[in-house]
């Protein structure tokens, strides 16, 4: 499987990225600098976490316009995976690519800490390693998490299946809307989510249970190309 | 010691109008001495007098501008010099001592750990959340600089008391502040400490300290060498930040200050700076580098020069502005953050340029390496200051401070006389509620510690654990001080702020290898806090020498003081040690039901049952009156290395699975926390009665150390100990029925559910910040 | 002509807003009781060339819908006028 990992300005879990699709799956990962016009060669595309322009204006709004960001587009709309994580998450809103946005945490203050996630979709190309209902703890680090989208969008996405992960009851760290902590676009192929599941690869991290995510979408991937 | 603290501008009435007349028109030579406008810039007569006979003329304005910086306290080390040379420095695994922007040890496999605290404590003083928040930056630079990538970050902090809203507005920006640096460059803040004393109501401290990793072969230093060598200044652009903030860090009330000249930090500025950095040295073509922090260019330059032995001519106008008609004065002095000096090899210019537009930065040749040991300042055409290096550096003043031993020292009194409590756990429920002994949640949740994903322990156990890539080994990190105890004992007060944090990283696993310091005092023109000054350095000094653990890099920050008080001196250590294999990677919760406990370390003084809540957090709860009138219990160094020696040995066997240091809240809070953050409770034994039992439990200074021991392999930890002579007592086993009881003497002091010790100790400081 | 745009960014009125709701709390506190709410935005000032003034409307109200605002969660008004240069 090919990977490619973007780098913006201002990335910062990049190489976290990188290293952990080499531990969960043995793959290598490409860094892709923004101004890359091109992701025809990948497979999988993750834009990671960190502050992409400095957060400045808001999060994932200036990155939104790299070059990259319209081949990211360009390989979605093919069908290729892409997955957002945390930053990447907010860039992804930002393009269009997901719905909804992510507002600053309704505490105000940063938030770095395990997170007990539910597994609420384990039918996509990423979860399909979780069993739906299962709990899962994954890091969490951000100052603006907090997703929002009005009722008929929310109402559209749960109808849908485009809720993948909530935090758990009581356990929301964010204010989100819903407990809403990952989603995917509709057809199931582009995934964003607050929590590093790049954390959570092995047990020293304090969690592997985000090491199924890049076993998932591997074993999709290989299905893929044995069709092909 | 090159300048550290990257510290506050905020130039005072006088000062301010100094500059806007500079901005107008520059002031003769003749008219800064007849209007005595050095005095402004915080330069003595006899300091004046002193320039003119090494310059052999009168100085010009920007000279004496340039003078008034790199001569105050904070840029000199005037008062702090003759001590300071006094703290060992050396060692086998020392690669880089003192002298440069961060020290370097060896960790083998031809790798290093570069490391460096600093304080930013003024500038946190007037806007917190700007103030912490350059200290990190600050401090990042100077890991960098030397060519390390930094991996890991802590803090040492100290607020006045939380029952003041400007207290706590003071805290919670701060934390605000170092988490939105730290979080948004991305490296993980992984530890530190944070006490709470009315000591420190006016005068917060924040000291921030990086650690990064480095190959032998990559170590950048700041020299400028090598004659026609080009000069360059690299990153953000300048502007009129913090104009003399070196010398006003030096004065007295921060809050008689502007506010206007507070530096803004910028950490995506500095990840991109960082990144290109270490880009630009991995080239090979660098020939020294140096980060722009107090006093900017000119002290980066001058110290760059100073240690090659040679001259730079610097073009002020080829240097980048953010604002239009800056003055040589202002460039030269700007204080304004995210900014590098590099020297490159002649013709490789291009090199930097190249590299730095990659990351969208500027980097512009402003000067070139002389021979004739000057600093030269031009301005296109006209030469605005020619100053002699070692004047700016070696001939700047070295004081003799007098040091008079404080009255109070000798009126202390022996053994605090408390009642006896009626319930042991009742106050202990306090005790873990005191925001200095409560669990620091609700601060570093708000620190991502966890990018990188090589933190193995997490903020919340005796020391931080990062791995290093590519081996199995991993670094212990820690921040320690008491400023209480210091304050009612300096020598030994500074020496168990080396044993304790040696003590944290022995817990975790690690051999401790070298210490960096960040010493904070009141005025030092006070011989009572020059003598606290001396005699804390002296204690640390022979604890680094017993523990074997060298100073490699430091900073001073003096005139901590607000309304005439001082605030305690407070040194504080930070400390690295090596983990030789992941595996011994030990941490302070117990693990598991049906353990024995032990508790490593001698129960009582030599002295006999002689009291050690002198100096605690117990008698500061129980009689805040009198808390400072006690003596603190003494500390032998030799048992305090016997002491780490048998934890170090019994980790490697493997005989323990949990290790936790009696420190603050004494050896009760101890036991709190190894069951709170294990979720287990314990049926614990302790010896004795009244003010012994007290003692015992709350009694803070010792060397002392809970250890956890699965049955089968307690015959051998008892045997390692006798063979180390070191005193080991079972006090009990853990249990599974989630509660703490601990009994004395056959009378139950403690039966508390765990939960409520948890609730009592997390929920402490977020109660207060609601 | 030189024109100068000022323009304000706030959160629809559906969108919670924590800051302003905490900002309203510490008004109470300090006794301003006169005080019903709080709403947080943000102010910018853009200097721009145009040739008229028609076209600096399309221009500000582009560049507010593309990237100066997330028109999920926020809402804009601006203020145009010509400046000296």
């Amino acid at each position: 499987m090919r990977c490619a990992v973007v780098q913006f300005p201002g990335s910062n879990c990049d190489m976290d990225a990188v290293k952990a699709i080499n531990h969960a799956i043995g793959e290598s990962a490409d860094i892709v600098w923004h101004t890359v016009a091109s992701l025809e060669a990948y497979d999988l595309i993750i834009l990671p976490g960190g502050f992409a322009y400095g957060d400045y204006l808001r999060a994932g709004a200036i990155a939104r316009f790299s070059a990259v960001m319209e081949a990211v587009a360009h390989e979605a709309e093919r069908g290729k995976w892409v997955m957002g994580i945390c930053n990447g998450f907010q860039v992804l809103t930002e393009g269009g690519l997901l719905p909804g946005a992510l507002r600053r945490n309704e505490s105000l203050q940063f938030r770095s800490e395990i997170a007990t996630l539910e597994v609420v979709n384990a039918e996509t190309a990423f979860t399909r390693h979780y069993r739906a209902g299962e709990t899962i703890r994954i890091p969490i680090a951000h100052g603006e998490g907090n997703y929002y989208a009005d009722e008929q969008t929310l109402l559209r996405m749960r109808e849908r299946g485009q809720i993948v992960f909530r935090y758990a009851r009581e356990h929301n760290p964010n204010g989100s809307v819903d407990d809403i902590a990952g989603v995917i676009n509709e057809r199931g192929n582009v995934l964003g989510m607050m929590p590093h599941p790049e954390r959570a690869v092995h047990e020293r991290l304090g969690s592997a249970d985000g090491a199924r995510l890049f076993t998932a979408i591997f074993e999709s991937w290989r299905e893929a190309y044995a069709k092909r | 010691m090159p300048s550290g603290e990257a510290q506050i501008g905020n130039a005072g009435q006088s000062e301010r109008e100094a500059s806007t007349e500079a901005a107008m028109e520059e002031p003769t030579a003749a008219q800064v001495k007849e209007r005595g406008l050095y005095r402004s810039f915080g330069l003595t007569d006899d300091e004046y007098e002193r320039i003119v006979s090494l310059l052999g003329r009168q100085p010009g304005y920007v000279e004496t501008g340039i003078f008034s910086v790199m001569w105050s306290e904070h840029c000199s080390y005037k008062s702090s010099r003759k001590v300071l040379r006094r703290f060992p420095t050396a060692g086998p695994q020392v690669l880089q001592g003192p002298g440069e922007n961060a020290g370097i040890v060896d960790i083998g496999d031809g790798l290093a750990v570069a490391f460096k605290i600093e304080s930013h404590n003024h500038p946190t003083a007037i806007e917190p959340y700007q103030g912490a928040a350059t200290g990190v930056g600050g401090i990042i630079r100077d890991v960098f600089t030397m060519g390390a990538r930094p991996v890991a970050l802590l803090n040492s902090l100290r607020f006045g008391a939380l029952d003041q809203a400007r207290n706590r507005y003071l805290f919670a920006q701060s934390v605000a502040g170092i988490g939105g640096y730290g979080n948004c460059i991305g490296i993980p803040t992984v530890g530190g400490e944070v006490v709470f004393d009315e000591r420190y109501d006016h005068n917060p401290l924040v000291n921030a300290m990086c650690v990064g990793l480095i190959e032998h072969g990559q170590i950048a230093t700041g020299t400028a060498s090598g004659v026609g060598n080009p000069v360059l200044v690299v990153g953000a652009k300048t502007g009129r930040d913090g104009i003399h903030g070196a010398t006003f860090a030096s004065a007295e009330d921060p809050h008689a200050k502007e506010r206007s000249a507070v530096q803004v930090g910028d950490p995506f500025m500095e990840k991109l700076l960082l990144e290109a950095c270490l880009e630009l040295i991995a080239t090979g073509k660098v020939v020294g580098i140096q980060d722009m922090g107090a006093a900017g260019l000119t002290s980066s330059s001058a110290e760059m020069a100073s240690r090659a032995g040679s001259g730079l001519t610097l073009d002020v106008s080829r240097v980048p502005c953010r604002e239009a008609a800056m003055t040589p004065y202002e460039i030269m002095l700007s204080e304004s953050q995210e900014r590098m000096l590099v020297v490159m090899t002649k013709g490789e210019e291009h090199v930097a340029q190249e590299v730095f537009q990659k990351w969208g930065l500027e980097a512009s040749v402003i000067g070139t390496v002389t021979d004739d040991g000057l600093l030269r300042i031009r301005e296109g055409d006209r030469v605005a200051a020619e100053i002699p290096v070692t004047a700016l550096v070696d001939e700047a003043p070295v004081l003799d401070r007098p040091a008079t031993r404080p009255p109070y020292l000798d009126e202390l009194l022996a053994e605090p006389k408390l009642t006896e409590p009626e319930d042991y756990g009742q106050d202990l429920l306090r005790l873990l509620a005191r925001p200095t002994i409560a669990s620091k949640e609700w601060v570093y949740r708000q620190y991502d510690s966890m990018v990188r994903t090589e933190t193995f322990v997490r903020p919340g156990s005796d020391a931080a654990v990062i791995g290093v890539p590519g081996t199995r080994k991993a670094l212990a990190l820690t921040t320690d001080g008491n400023g209480r105890h210091v304050y009612l004992d300096p020598y030994a007060g500074g020496a168990r702020a080396v044993a304790e944090a040696a003590r944290n990283l022995v817990c975790s696993g690690a051999r401790p290898l070298a210490v960096t310091d960040c010493l904070n005092y009141g005025n030092p023109e006070k011989p009572e806090v020059f003598y606290q000054f001396e005699q804390s350095a002296a204690g640390m000094s022979a604890a680094c020498e017993t523990l074997r653990t060298p100073v490699i890099s430091g900073n001073v920050s003096f005139y901590n003081e607000s309304h005439g008080v001082d605030i305690y001196p407070t040194p504080v250590v930070g400390m690295v040690g090596l983990i030789e294999d992941l595996a011994l990677i030990t941490t302070s919760e117990w693990k598991g039901a049906g353990h024995d406990v032990y508790v490593l370390g001698a129960l009582s003084d030599s002295a006999g049952s002689r009291s050690r809540l002198g100096g605690s957090e117990y008698l500061a709860m129980r009689d805040p009156a009198n808390a400072l009138r006690y003596a603190p219990p003494p500390l032998d160094l030799d048992a305090e290395a016997a002491l780490q020696r048998l934890c170090a040995e019994a980790i490697r066997r493997r005989l323990i699975v949990s290790a936790h240091d009696v420190s603050d809240g004494g050896m009760l809070t101890a036991f709190a926390e190894c069951a709170a953050a294990g979720d287990l409770g314990a049926d614990l034994n302790l010896a004795g009665d009244g003010q012994a039992l007290m003692s015992l439990c709350f009694g803070e200074g010792t060397s002392q150390i809970v250890v956890e021991v699965e049955p089968a392999n307690a015959a051998a930890l008892e045997d390692l100990a006798a063979q180390l002579t070191v005193s080991a007592v079972r006090c009990g086993m853990t249990n599974s029925d989630g509660a703490l009881r601990v009994s004395a003497a056959g009378r139950a002091i403690v039966n508390i559910d765990v939960a409520a010790l948890r609730e009592s100790w997390q929920g402490a400081i977020a109660s207060w910040m609601q | 002509m030189n024109l100068l745009a000022k323009i304000y960014v706030t959160l629809k009125g559906s969108v919670l807003d924590p800051q302003g709701a905490a900002v309203t709390h510490a008004l109470h506190a300090l006794s301003y009781d006169a005080v019903r709410d709080v709403r947080i935005g943000k102010y910018m000032e853009v200097s721009l060339i145009a040739a008229s003034e028609t076209e600096a409307h399309e221009l500000v109200r582009g560049m507010c819908e593309r990237l100066l605002t997330n028109p999920v969660i926020e809402t804009y008004t601006y203020e145009l006028a010509e400046v000296e240069q």
